[in-house]
């Protein structure tokens, strides 16, 4: 029975926190998703022109290049382009977010019970399984799933779930399968303990970590495949502003009104570097080696 | 265990894995799209029509007796009737097949030879400006989609500084080679024809370094970190005590020895390159199968998703089983170890 004190646990925060601060570029990256994140959750406010996140149309401002009233340009229609990307954050966060809520509760899940059961057949079927899901890059499925469905912004994350949650298995597969054997394990099951006390409360605990990390790591690149899907067409539907999407329609005016795609380009960079730097900073804190 | 018996393990998973691949894609394309008689004659076909097609395509069937009919034919080589082109798909994979082949391939060989050359660079130089500017460029390289590097490369270079063709295998004005490989470059470099060989060779540039871009970036990381963590082993300072030069050291023992984690995610790599060409061919029009896989996809054409989804899918197994055998010939601890269980 683990008694909950307060001291040590603010210690551990504090000694986490620390361990992420160590490094200078986490700390930016750090504060670079915190800006991607206060920009879509007030990008009403923040916006110059909200209106222009949605079917506006301003023929006269059409294709103008960035000044200062807009700092990116406007887009074929008269938008701001700014404004757009603003609003477009919101899409990219609730895909890179959404889809990893989704899919590692499954993966995890699965894989604990591959682990749990390691050696026996059910552990066989399992991991086969992943094994097929992983034979295609998981762009390509998530592709082909995509398209199958109705472009919406939730059927591509289904799409980007579906091909992803197998990694989430293999590795807690990986992890469980070497916690199952500890002594600790073996003493729980002396004590009669039930199976779901063993997998959640014995084993589930000691796979956090490296789970974390991944979580941490990964949200740039679940947002990277979803800017790749609305790209080509397959993410959220216009009015609506996606990355992808912007970028694709300027594709069609380059070289002429090159600022209509390359500050979208540029967007998804900003926020995929921000996730990339920022997961360093958490596998650096995550990593067991003391200070 | 020998080398032959890990391979027979490895092909025997691999078809099992097939086998298993060859279901899921039989269902994402039978069961997501709800009819897929009525996707091939549109919205605007009467019901008669999609009737008589549900009942030509064995639809009216129960599901498992659809995979049979399905995976027999496959097996004889018939992969159906693609809707978009109006051809069987394997006639057109045939044909679209050696234009992303050439076009990974010249990718495969600028991401080793780029990523190897930034990665013995920056470990040469560590904590220096150049290693600075290679972790920059390998940071921008990680965190660029593919079709964005497209997208920029295609502006700087095929617009703002003209010295590249943005799209197309060749120009309308050469004469193609005969066909005797498929890839042009191959092709009109067998016979001679320097001028094609040139054309088709520019054209190949811009998409294969937008797929190598990302990799190659990620190959130096690995390179450069596999090789500072090298430097500090007992055998280096061993040379050096000899007298070996630096350049020496790093170039011929060294590099072979880091060159092991760096082959051993190429097949994640080169994979990555075939997945990264689906979108990347659409932006330069270059007619490769992963564009005609694209373009199937966006067109909902079922049987040309599962052909070429399944070819990729043993293609890429194939390459996975393959340079796994390359990592245990080159590192001698996984070499010798099989030999002495």
């Amino acid at each position: 029975m683990k008694t909950f004190n307060l001291n040590a646990t603010w210690n551990s925060v504090k000694r986490s926190i620390y361990k992420f601060s160590r490094n200078k570029i986490s700390v930016v990256g750090f504060f670079m998703v915190l800006f991607v994140v206060i920009v879509a959750i007030f990008a009403p406010f923040l916006a110059p022109y909200p209106k222009h996140a949605g079917a506006f149309v301003d023929y006269k401002n059409a294709s103008q290049p960035p000044s200062l009233a807009h700092p990116f340009g406007t887009d074929v229609f008269g938008r701001d382009i700014l404004s757009r990307v603003m609003f477009a954050f919101r899409g990219a966060l609730i895909m890179g977010l959404g889809v990893i809520a989704m899919i590692v509760p499954i993966g995890v899940f699965v894989g604990l019970i591959a682990g749990y059961y390691r050696g026996t057949w059910i552990d066989t079927v399992i991991m086969r399984i992943t094994d097929i899901f992983i034979t295609l890059p998981a762009l390509i499925l998530a592709l082909a799933v995509a398209a199958l469905l109705r472009p919406t912004l939730f059927n591509s994350m289904m799409a980007v779930a579906f091909a992803w949650w197998p990694w989430y298995a293999r590795l807690t597969y990986g992890m469980a399968s070497s916690v199952r054997n500890e002594v600790f394990v073996q003493a729980a099951e002396t004590t009669g303990a039930s199976k779901a006390h063993i997998i959640f409360k014995e084993i589930l605990p000691n796979c956090l970590a490296p789970i974390f990390t991944k979580m941490a790591l990964e949200i740039g690149w679940v947002i990277l495949v979803g800017a790749t899907l609305s790209f080509v067409g397959l993410g959220e539907q216009p009015p609506t502003p996606a990355l992808g999407t912007m970028v694709s329609d300027g594709a069609k005016y380059l070289p002429h009104q090159w600022w209509i795609s390359l500050f979208p380009a540029l967007a998804i960079m900003f926020i995929i570097l921000a996730f990339n730097l920022f997961g360093d900073g958490v596998r650096d804190m995550l990593t067991t080696e003391e200070v | 265990m020998s080398l032959l018996s890990f391979l027979a393990r490895r092909l025997a998973l691999a078809i099992v894995v097939l086998i298993g691949l060859s279901i899921l894609l039989f269902l994402i394309a039978r069961v997501l799209p709800g009819d897929p008689a009525r996707i091939a004659l549109g919205p605007r076909a009467p019901e008669y029509a999609v009737e008589a097609l549900r009942k030509q395509m064995n639809l009216d069937k129960p599901l498992y007796t659809q995979y049979y009919l399905w995976i027999s034919s496959l097996l004889k080589g018939d992969l159906g009737m693609s809707l978009l082109s109006r051809r069987p798909v394997q006639d057109d994979v045939k044909e679209y097949f050696p234009a992303t082949f050439e076009e990974v391939l010249l990718a495969a060989i600028i991401l080793s030879v780029g990523g190897i050359g930034l990665g013995i660079l920056a470990a040469k130089y560590s904590n220096s400006w150049l290693d600075g500017i290679v972790r920059i460029f390998a940071y921008l390289g990680i965190v660029t989609p593919a079709f964005v590097w497209a997208i920029m490369l295609l502006l700087i270079f095929g617009y703002w500084v003209p010295i590249f063709p943005i799209q197309g295998r060749i120009s309308p004005g050469v004469t193609l080679p005969p066909v005797i490989t498929g890839m042009l470059t191959l092709d009109s470099l067998l016979t001679g024809n320097w001028v094609a060989f040139w054309d088709t060779l520019k054209h190949l540039i811009l998409p294969s370094l937008a797929l190598a871009m990302a990799p190659m970036a990620q190959a130096a990381r690995i390179m450069r970190s596999s090789m500072c963590s090298d430097l500090g082993a007992d055998h280096v300072a061993a040379l050096t005590a000899y007298g070996v030069p630096e350049n020496r050291i790093l170039t011929k023992y060294l590099s072979r020895l880091s060159l092991i984690p760096t082959i051993s995610i190429m097949s994640l790599d080169i994979i990555s390159l075939f997945a990264a060409a689906f979108v990347v061919e659409l932006v330069f029009n270059f007619p490769g199968l992963s564009r005609y896989g694209m373009q199937a996809i966006l067109n909902k054409d079922l049987n040309a998703i599962s052909g070429v989804l399944l070819i990729f899918g043993v293609l890429f197994t194939l390459i996975t089983i393959l340079i796994d055998l390359i990592v245990a010939y080159l590192d001698p601890r996984i070499r010798l170890q099989r030999k002495s269980i």
